[in-house]
């Protein structure tokens, strides 16, 4: 369709820009600094046309160009080894990491941030969250096969987490269950720190075959470049630059009109309308328009293939005839898609979109004159070298030093606290505390929010929430799958964000590797507050000097992610909040193991040992106390541990594994017992012993490197010689026991299931309804 | 029309006649936003039959033997649930073979039973839940009619547990439909324990009045094969594949028809 918009506004064009040098233009509204408008009038020779302008200003936002983190995101790339390039068949810097899962598999998955929007509007923002990140993994060539969603919000009694709550939620299971991508698990936090920033993240998993992985660049010339999908409205002008990567800020005006809305439908259709342009063979290159829309997937597109691109603007199909050259630049519509086809294809790539019924218009061509050229009505409106838009932006050295408050912070630990008077120590105190711990907000079931998303549709969900990890089958002849957790934990990451980056890493490995996954990679969702100050700087370097390190010593590399800045309000950030999600792979999910027991007579068993480390724990955030040291990170036990399970799940020596976490022994405790409705009779009395901690502390302290294993009779030697053999501390601390209906700890009153559950699952609905 | 394209494949039955149950073939009908069509060939193929793709698009059902309507939102179901999808042009042929004497067998699955009931196959709609969320969970149900194409391989009165997943699956009709429903036997499944939406008097399924289409808002397709059921996943006792005797009643019911 042709659209009349020649004289509704006057085109800025390149031989006008040259022409009127003193034009004044709105940079700083759009979010440019004047260092930065500088740097763009030196790159073009002249002065940008308002088009150019548009590009530049969102390309060059933090959310896009990674300009404060990107001196230290590199340490990714540098700090690897041989043994974490054996499987990555496509590493970061594309739009998502590809790992080789053995015969011709291959999987790509990666966490991202949709934080802003969603606290602006968060149905909305959530939803496209989703949508988004399923593009992301569909532009590698994949099928995507599962979504999880790590969370984290105010204060669960704040009138507002409601909104926030009700709205993300339902936004989550309304986009996600409308794509038929079943929802495997997540995380859901509250604490005031994220009141006024709620984090919700999404993560993607896609599988495909080795031939299938398709990137996204734009090469051959003549080849024909075309946008496809839903066609391009006023909706989220200006997401990444203006919403994205500033604080919220009350005294300006609402920032509503930046999020984008989704249409799930059109997603899906569109997921299907591309796999099968994949299965033939129908695009060279395939670029998803996310944040900063056609002039991301136009600049990247151009500047990733071998030349140039020349497309014509009013050829992009419009929701809003009124839109101008910049606003459809920037445009951050959702379900489109860029593709670059031959022009043999045109004709077949034609039929696929007429047969799903979905709108494309071509734009143009791929050139060899290395420029990306944008006309309107053929007058050249941007004329850049596609580098400079796409990779070539600013990069900050951003001052950075550890807080000066940091050391009060760390002096004050739990133990002798104000907040530790009274530490429970009679049977019917400790009885109390437990229940207690299990209901709080934190540790409460999340099966209010796990019971709007589908995790059943795909067939192929083999384990999903409450378990440790989400796991999906890949091939249904063999059984090959894979397992995925996401952990983060922001309050270690206070107390110490160098460790605490590297606590989450080991969190979310120990959970891939109690489902029985071998872990294999990493993508990251790094959630801070502003890199302009110094206190934030200095946390984000020391996470990613910390991530980066313990890569290396598992061995497993981060293939993707994102960075999400500016997550503050006024001058308070939130707590620094490394959200890490590791994948590990199953050669057949009949083997993994679920959280918790249900044979009557099984050994359960304790691996690792117990410090007295409180501080930052779930227990001590009840009493309101933050202080002290996080538990100290031990990445070989870690690494050791890990190994135990895998082997243990792949021998059939346990039937049950459940990492220690926040909350430490309580909480695997209670929820493996919960998991199937199942006790046990437990008694500490050896682990008091070895490891010298009382009760109290062997319950709630959080070190890492465990979990709690239920053995089969049959295998207890077999296992336990493992556990000799490589050295692992492994304690016997009690049975099954089927009919009893409680959980028994020697020295703590008998808790019967029924209450602990009513206590566990009362909480969200209590406060969400 | 080609196999649909799962994953991998599906693993070859070993069951007894599964030779002359691989010679029934089911037609599981795409429309734009379906979703658990994969599912249902794959409950197709585990069962012994053969699993056919149909496009919503497609002017006729080719020589299938009964026909699948899967879950998803067609559509999108931004009008109201199943609104659009009735008047595909496939649809206009499934209506016509259903009501045909040859009574081909026709199960509509959630989003499949809401456009069985926009294409008057079945009576009665279904509105929003009563708690106006989505809900996912496993859901006991009582097989009140086993004489249907669909539930022959099940015992009157017995309880399976299946997974339910909708937003909208509260079932309604007047009184008079209703009451007819339950005289003629019509009611074919009950949630029992807990009535997940607020359905008039715990309908979860219904049939027409022959017996070959049934619809209803629970999925069987999702509780068919040991490992990716209601009890591995959440463990509330029963087993992972109650679901599967839909699949194998129809391919009984087509292979004792003589084929």
């Amino acid at each position: 369709m042709s659209i009349d918009t020649t004289k509704k506004f006057n085109i800025d064009t390149v031989e006008n820009a040259a022409k009127t040098p003193d034009t004044g233009l709105p940079w700083a509204e759009l979010g440019l600094k004047q260092n930065e408008f500088d740097e763009i009038v030196k790159v073009l020779g002249r002065r940008p046309t308002g088009a150019e302008l548009a590009m530049y200003s969102v390309m060059w936002s933090e959310h896009c160009s990674y300009k404060s983190s990107k001196n230290h995101l590199r340490q990714f790339g540098q700090k690897v080894t041989e043994e974490m390039k054996k499987d990555m068949l496509v590493g970061i810097g594309e739009n998502a990491g590809v790992t080789n899962l053995g015969d011709g598999w291959a999987v790509t998955f990666k966490i991202e941030s949709h934080n802003s929007p969603s606290f602006v509007e968060p149905y909305q923002g959530a939803a496209t969250g989703i949508g988004g990140i399923v593009r992301d993994i569909i532009s590698m060539g994949a099928r995507p096969v599962a979504v999880m969603d790590p969370l984290r919000f105010g204060a669960i009694d704040h009138p507002d987490t409601a909104r926030v709550m009700h709205g993300a939620v339902a936004g989550i299971g309304g986009y996600g269950n409308s794509l038929g991508l079943p929802n495997i698990g997540g995380e859901m936090v509250f604490d005031s720190v994220y009141q006024g920033n709620p984090l919700v993240n999404a993560l993607a998993v896609g599988v495909m075959r080795h031939e299938d992985i398709r990137l996204a660049n734009a090469s051959g010339k003549g080849n024909k470049v075309v946008l496809f999908g839903a066609r391009t409205g006023g909706d989220g002008i200006g997401g990444a630059s203006v919403l994205a990567s500033e604080s919220f800020d009350d005294t300006k005006p609402s920032k509503r009109p930046a999020v984008q809305v989704g249409d799930p439908f059109a997603e899906k259709v569109l997921i299907e309308c591309c796999l099968e342009l994949f299965k033939g063979s129908l695009v060279e290159g395939i670029q998803d328009l996310g944040a900063a829309g056609i002039s991301c997937a136009t600049s990247e597109l151009a500047s990733n293939g071998d030349g140039g691109m020349q497309v014509e603007l009013t050829s992009v199909l419009l929701r809003d005839p009124t839109l101008t050259p910049g606003e459809i630049l920037m445009s951050e519509s959702q379900e489109r898609m860029m593709a670059v086809v031959t022009p043999e294809n045109v004709e077949a790539f034609e039929a696929v979109m007429d047969k799903w019924a979905v709108e494309y218009s071509w734009l143009g061509e791929v050139t060899d004159t290395g420029r990306l050229i944008i006309t309107w009505e053929g007058d050249v409106i941007v004329d850049v070298d596609p580098r400079t838009v796409a990779h070539d932006g600013p990069v900050y050295d951003r001052p950075y030093a550890r807080p000066e408050w940091q050391d009060a912070v760390q002096a004050d630990t739990f133990t002798g606290s104000v907040q530790d008077a009274g530490r429970p120590a009679a049977p019917a105190e400790l009885a109390k505390a437990v229940t207690e711990l299990v209901a709080s907000p934190n540790m409460c079931s999340k099966s209010w929010i796990t019971d709007q998303y589908d995790r059943y549709v795909g067939g192929n969900t083999s384990m999903a929430f409450p378990d440790d990890a989400g796991v999906v089958r890949v091939d249904e002849e063999t059984g090959l799958g894979v397992a995925l957790a996401t952990d983060a934990n922001g309050r270690y990451t206070y107390l110490d964000p160098y460790h605490g980056a590297q606590l989450a890493l080991a969190e979310a490995y120990r959970n891939v590797a109690t489902s029985g996954a071998v872990p294999m990679a990493v993508s990251d969702c790094l959630n801070f507050g502003s890199p302009e100050d110094p206190d934030v700087m200095w946390q984000l370097a020391e996470a990613i000097r910390g991530l980066s390190d313990a890569c290396m010593v598992l061995g497993i590399p981060v293939t993707g992610g994102n960075v999400s800045l500016y997550n503050q309000t006024g001058t308070t950030p939130i707590h620094p909040s490394p959200v890490v999600a590791v994948l590990g792979k199953l050669d057949d999910v009949a083997r993994r193991t679920p959280s918790g027991w249900r044979e009557d007579g099984q050994a359960i068993y304790l691996l690792g040992t117990t410090g007295a480390e409180l501080d930052g724990s779930e227990w001590a955030n009840m009493r309101g106390h933050l202080g002290g040291q996080p538990p100290e990170v031990d990445l070989e036990a870690e690494r050791a541990l890990g190994e135990i399970l895998i082997n243990a799940s792949r021998d059939g020596m346990i039937d049950s594994a459940h990492d220690l976490s926040e909350g430490g022994l309580a909480a695997a405790l209670v929820e493996s017992s919960l998991r199937y409705g199942v006790g046990a009779r437990i008694a500490l009395q050896d682990v008091l012993d070895r490891d010298g901690v009382d009760l109290f502390t062997a319950l709630f302290s959080e070190s890492q490197g465990r979990a709690v294993v239920g053995v089969p009779r049959s295998e207890e030697v077999r296992f336990t010689d493992m556990c000799t053999a490589r050295g692992f501390a492994h304690t016997r601390i009690g049975v099954v026991d089927a009919a009893s209906g409680t959980l028994e700890i020697n020295g703590v009153e008998a808790l019967s299931l029924d209450a602990l559950r009513e206590a566990h699952e009362g909480t969200l609905p209590k406060y969400f309804g | 029309m080609t196999e649909l394209p799962l994953i991998g494949g599906a693993p070859a039955s070993d069951a007894p006649g599964a030779g002359r149950l691989a010679g029934a073939r089911i037609g599981v009908v795409t429309f734009p936003g379906t979703l658990d069509d994969r599912d249902a060939a794959r409950a197709v193929r585990l069962a012994g039959g053969t699993a056919v793709e149909l496009w919503h698009g497609d002017s006729g059902l080719g020589d299938v033997d009964a026909v699948i309507i899967p879950g998803g939102f067609s559509y999108g179901d931004y009008l109201r649930a199943g609104a659009i999808a009735r008047f595909a042009p496939l649809m206009s042929r499934i209506i016509d073979a259903a009501n045909s004497d040859a009574r081909l067998p026709v199960l509509g699955i959630c989003n499949g039973f809401q456009i069985l009931t926009e294409s008057h196959l079945l009576p009665g709609s279904m509105i929003k839940n009563d708690h106006l969320k989505f809900l996912c969970r496993d859901q006991v149900l009582r097989v009140e009619n086993s004489n249907t194409a669909w539930t022959v391989d099940y015992e009157a009165g017995q309880e399976i547990t299946i997974p339910l997943k909708n937003q909208d699956g509260q079932y309604i009709a007047d009184e008079k439909t209703l009451d007819a429903l339950e005289a003629e036997g019509r009611v074919v499944f009950r949630y029992v324990g807990f009535n997940p939406n607020g359905s008039r008097r715990d309908i979860a399924g219904i049939s027409n009045a022959a017996g070959n289409v049934v619809g209803l808002m629970p999925h069987p397709e999702h509780a068919v094969e040991p490992g990716f059921g209601p009890e591995s996943l959440d463990g509330i006792g029963g087993s992972d594949t109650d679901g599967l005797g839909f699949f194998t009643s129809v391919l009984t019911k087509i292979v004792g028809a003589g084929k």
